[in-house]
């Protein structure tokens, strides 16, 4: 295949999972990697690398506005980022000593696990009291609703920073934002609110990327002449998916896409046991 | 209280263009760096089946790709561009650093000199191994 036709075909292979990956909130870089490695033959470590930079992209993109919105919650952030960076600096240098169908394998696993947690059903709630370590370290705080700020409490901050440990960890590890890991983190251990915990974790997922990335670059995952269509394709694509977003709840569009997913994950699996990866 | 709300507002307006502009200006590093590199290797062929690992020094990588960005290469514009990229996130904590420091947040201040420790840990031991 010629550089020109692998970058059209990248482009508008890489807008398509930008548009479902945020339609399905599963995230971009997530469905690159199947798409490079099972449909275009790329090695599974030019994938990974390909698909953090997407993520480091895209998730700084959307976080700009969650930020200014004054939904994301900064400090609560920044503290579990202590534990996502240092998972994704383990992440990373696993990497590069695991073998490549182990990783096939528990990428699989990961992407149908997200899949799924994507069609659960998300219930806003909203505790009011807080842990005493969350209060000392300033996490409970308030966000705009409909009826005006609403104050929120932190539970649980212990069992959430392992968890934040364990997304960063497959961050580094497979080259994907983990978001599904990080909202459950806070939104069903701390019991931050959905919306806080979604744009928190967005805003986390530059930095979680970045230390991971760093590793990447040095090793040779992150090829430019793959990049390049891939990012611009991706960000253009999550921002035509958010954009429908707002218009409509397209709720079998998503049940439909995660099937396509989950099948795409078994052949990753598949692959990775019969050594094809 | 009230003073301090104002600030987290400064703080989240900032950080949020800081995001913003940081990721399209390393875009449009990049989509330039990609024309030049397609105009000039438009019809040769793709090797990314197979993959070799590197060990290099990031410092060695930046040196090289400026000198390659001199010489109008494509593909170290493009990694110019990622690496602006890269860069966005890291501004963003710096600000905060700062901006915990003017709050005089010191229990946060020490919690960003933690995460900031984490990735130049990274950048400098990534390699040796």
């Amino acid at each position: 295949m010629t550089v020109l036709t692998f970058t059209i075909i990248m482009f508008f292979g890489a807008y398509s999972a930008g548009f479902v990956g945020s339609l399905t909130g599963l995230g971009g870089g997530v469905i690159i990697i199947p798409l490079l490695t099972v449909l275009l033959g790329v090695d599974i470590h030019y994938a990974i690398g390909t698909a953090l930079v997407s993520v480091i992209a895209t998730s700084s993109g959307s976080a700009a506005a969650y930020v200014k919105e004054g939904i994301t919650n900064m400090r609560l952030g920044m503290f579990l980022e202590i534990a996502t960076t240092a998972g994704a600096v383990a992440g990373a240098l696993l990497a590069s000593v695991a073998p490549t169908h182990f990783i096939a394998i528990l990428f699989g696993c990961t992407l149908i696990f997200s899949a799924i947690n994507s069609l659960r059903k998300k219930e806003e709630h909203n505790v009011k009291t807080s842990s005493s370590l969350a209060t000392i370290l300033k996490l409970p705080n308030s966000y705009p609703t409909s009826i005006g700020m609403m104050p929120y409490g932190t539970k649980n901050v212990i069992g959430g920073f392992s968890m934040m440990g364990l997304a960063g960890v497959l961050s580094g590890l497979l080259g994907i934002g983990s978001g599904a890991f990080k909202v459950i983190a806070m939104d069903n251990i701390m019991k931050i609110p959905f919306k806080v915990s979604t744009t928190t974790s967005n805003f986390m997922m530059g930095v979680t990327a970045t230390a991971s990335a760093v590793i990447y670059l040095q090793k040779g995952y992150i090829e430019p002449g793959i990049c390049m269509p891939v990012v611009i394709g991706v960000l253009l694509g999550a921002m035509t998916g958010a954009k429908i977003l707002v218009k409509a709840n397209p709720k079998k569009l998503r049940m439909f896409f995660a099937v396509i997913i989950i099948g795409l994950a078994l052949n990753m699996i598949y692959n990775g046991i019969v050594g094809n990866i | 209280m009230e003073k301090d709300q104002i600030r987290d507002k400064d703080i989240q307006y900032v950080i949020g263009n800081l995001l913003r502009y940081g990721v399209w200006i390393a875009l449009g590093v990049a989509a330039l760096g990609g024309l030049i590199y397609l105009f000039r290797h438009d019809q040769e062929i793709v090797h990314y089946g197979s993959f070799v690992e590197q060990d290099i020094n990031i410092f060695v990588l930046i040196r090289e790709m400026f000198q390659d960005v001199s010489k109008g290469k494509g593909e170290s514009v493009i990694l110019l561009g990622i690496m602006l990229l890269f860069l966005t996130p890291i501004l963003r904590i710096i600000f905060s650093l700062i901006a915990f420091l003017f709050e005089k947040d010191y229990l946060y201040v020490g919690i960003t000199l933690i995460v900031i420790g984490i990735i130049c840990f990274s950048v400098f031991f990534g390699f040796a191994h």
